[in-house]
């Protein structure tokens, strides 16, 4: 599948702003983050961004960005429906948590905290549900994709979380959280790529024609001379060949770093926590476009067993 | 609303069945479809760059050609790829915005091109690439069985076929009711042992495709060399040099 950068850098922000915002409301009521309403405040605009930033740039997605409020009305089907109206719904008790913490009323912190929590983490399922419904490009219809969305966007935001927690004195428990968080998304996405790698495709071109009884299966002639949308769109293969480097990357600088950062910034303090647990945030991101960047480019779609394999 | 029809008892399954065995691979069907289309139900069909070089465009129907199997048994088959109009297309209940949808009278997938928001996730949930993005307006466009023709009561009774079919040399392309078992598609399936693409993927796609037919049996030995034994040659000289080369 193509990787394109709107629905990348649109996974990415959102999930680690709906992450943030998921760990502010539920850790926020339970008194493990700095008190301070200033900290409040910046982390729930933080998140706020972010979210917005990655809806804005999925509609650059779009063939007709003008009419993406036509696509909140599909809920009852469509995951791509149920997402939007996950985003724009948790965006109520969002706002009312960002009022709430600058104004520090405490009534409000908890109900708004935990409603923010949970609507973001049911609008990043649905994302993940978006892909992971696809029947036809198996990388994506696997168990682990939904799961693995919820984690990452979890690991990210609580990175985040804990980055700007420092500032304030008080990074040591989303530090603690984070590391362990990014650990146990290096081994899912380790044990994903296995799980993917080994699993054979269960279309083949013998069952694309229906001329498996006759024998093989090869593409003699294709249709067309020149590329076409499906091709483009569906048939990506460039940079295959790095992809077993750029695994490591995203496991290493996605995942490893930051959490051996983030161990470091929850035992040191000062000013060698606030970079070290900057970095690790910054890490996260930058790995998670490498990882999220990964999720297209290997992805295959059973329309290019209709066409030869490229060279 | 992207949600599927339950479907009514006795409703008819529009599709197609295509004939593997006699498609000599002409791409009269893909033509004439871009031909009727382009001014039909998903007007226009555009193309990009279409007088230089790597042109494209949207087309509703696409002809492959396969090498199956080896040796005496391998074949060369001509195989046009298009909509299947699922029974259970996933293209359409991904759909966010009810553009896509599904007929109950008949079992047509069609795409409200006003409604569309161009998301492509309906290309992405098709296993067998039967939509396709309209980059000039930002929509997705698919095969719509010839709607505006196969109900048209100004053309001629006999003619409201879709547009590949009305126009295959070969007649490798029958129109019919699949969901009728008496009809003559559902016949000549059950004749030929007609099959699904894909079935694995689970979304019943309503048209078949007709297997290629065996090999007779005289195709596979080489054929005998004819020619008159040496007693039947009556030309003295001849047969003289019959026995000279024959040494």
């Amino acid at each position: 599948m193509k990787p394109a950068p709107s629905i990348i850098f649109f996974t990415v922000a959102s999930g680690a702003g709906y992450g943030l915002l998921f760990w502010l409301g539920l850790l926020k009521p339970l008194g493990l983050l700095p008190a301070s309403t200033l900290f409040g405040a910046t982390a729930a605009i933080i998140a706020l961004v972010l979210i917005a930033a990655g809806l804005c740039s999925s509609l650059l997605h779009l063939g007709r960005p003008e009419r993406a409020w036509r696509a909140l009305s599909q809920w009852r089907s469509s995951w791509l429906s149920r997402e939007g109206v996950g985003a724009i719904l948790t965006f109520i008790p969002a706002t009312i948590l960002l009022i709430a913490l600058a104004h520090d009323e405490a009534s409000l912190i908890l109900p708004a905290g935990l409603l923010s929590a949970l609507g973001a983490a049911v609008t990043v399922y649905c994302t993940g549900m978006i892909y992971a419904s696809l029947k036809p490009v198996k990388e994506w219809h696997h168990p682990m994709v939904a799961p693995g969305y919820l984690l990452f966007g979890s690991f990210s935001g609580a990175a985040l979380l804990a980055a700007l927690a420092v500032f304030w004195g008080g990074g040591f428990f989303p530090a603690v959280a984070a590391a362990a968080l990014g650990l146990a998304a290096l081994f899912f996405k380790r044990a994903y790529w296995q799980s993917v790698d080994t699993t054979p495709a269960s279309s083949t071109r013998e069952s694309a024609t229906g001329l498996g009884f006759i024998g093989t299966v090869r593409p003699l002639e294709s249709p067309h001379t020149e590329s076409n949308y499906l091709l483009r769109e569906m048939a990506f293969r460039v940079a295959r060949v790095h992809a077993m480097k750029l695994r490591s990357i995203a496991l290493l600088l996605g995942f490893a770093l930051p959490a051996l950062l983030l161990c470091g910034a929850a035992i040191l303090g000062g000013g060698i926590a606030m970079a070290m647990a900057s970095l690790a945030a910054l890490g996260a991101i930058l790995g998670l476009l490498v990882e999220r960047w990964l999720i297209f480019a290997e992805a295959t779609h059973t329309v290019a067993l209709y066409y030869p394999t490229p060279r | 609303m992207t949600s599927l029809p339950s479907p009514a008892p006795g409703a008819k399954k529009l599709g197609l069945v295509i004939d593997l065995d006699t498609c000599v691979g002409c791409h009269a069907c893909a033509t004439n479809c871009k031909e009727w289309n382009t001014s039909g139900h998903m007007a226009p069909l555009p193309d990009q760059h279409p007088y230089s070089a790597a042109q494209e465009g949207v087309w509703f129907n696409r002809v492959h050609a396969y090498e199956a199997g080896d040796g005496d048994e391998g074949r060369t088959v001509h195989f046009p790829r298009s909509c299947l109009h699922c029974e259970t297309p996933a293209c359409v209940t991904v759909c966010p915005t009810g553009a896509s949808y599904k007929r109950a009278e008949d079992g047509i997938v069609l795409v409200n091109t006003d409604m569309c928001i161009g998301c492509q996730l309906c290309a992405w949930a098709c296993p067998y690439g039967a939509r396709e993005l309209d980059e000039d307006q930002g929509v997705m466009k698919k095969c719509t069985l010839c709607v505006d023709r196969i109900y048209n009561e100004t053309i001629p009774e006999d003619r409201r076929v879709p547009a590949c079919v009305s126009t295959c040399p070969a007649n490798a392309r029958h129109f019919g009711d699949l969901g009728d078992p008496n009809s003559d598609v559902s016949k000549l399936v059950a004749e030929r042992g007609g099959y699904e693409l894909m079935p694995e993927m689970g979304y019943q796609p309503v048209n078949r495709y007709l297997p290629p037919r065996k090999a007779s049996s005289q195709v596979k030995t080489a054929p005998k060399e004819a020619g008159p034994l040496p007693s039947q040659i009556t030309n003295p000289l001849l047969r003289w040099m019959d026995k000279v080369l024959s040494r």
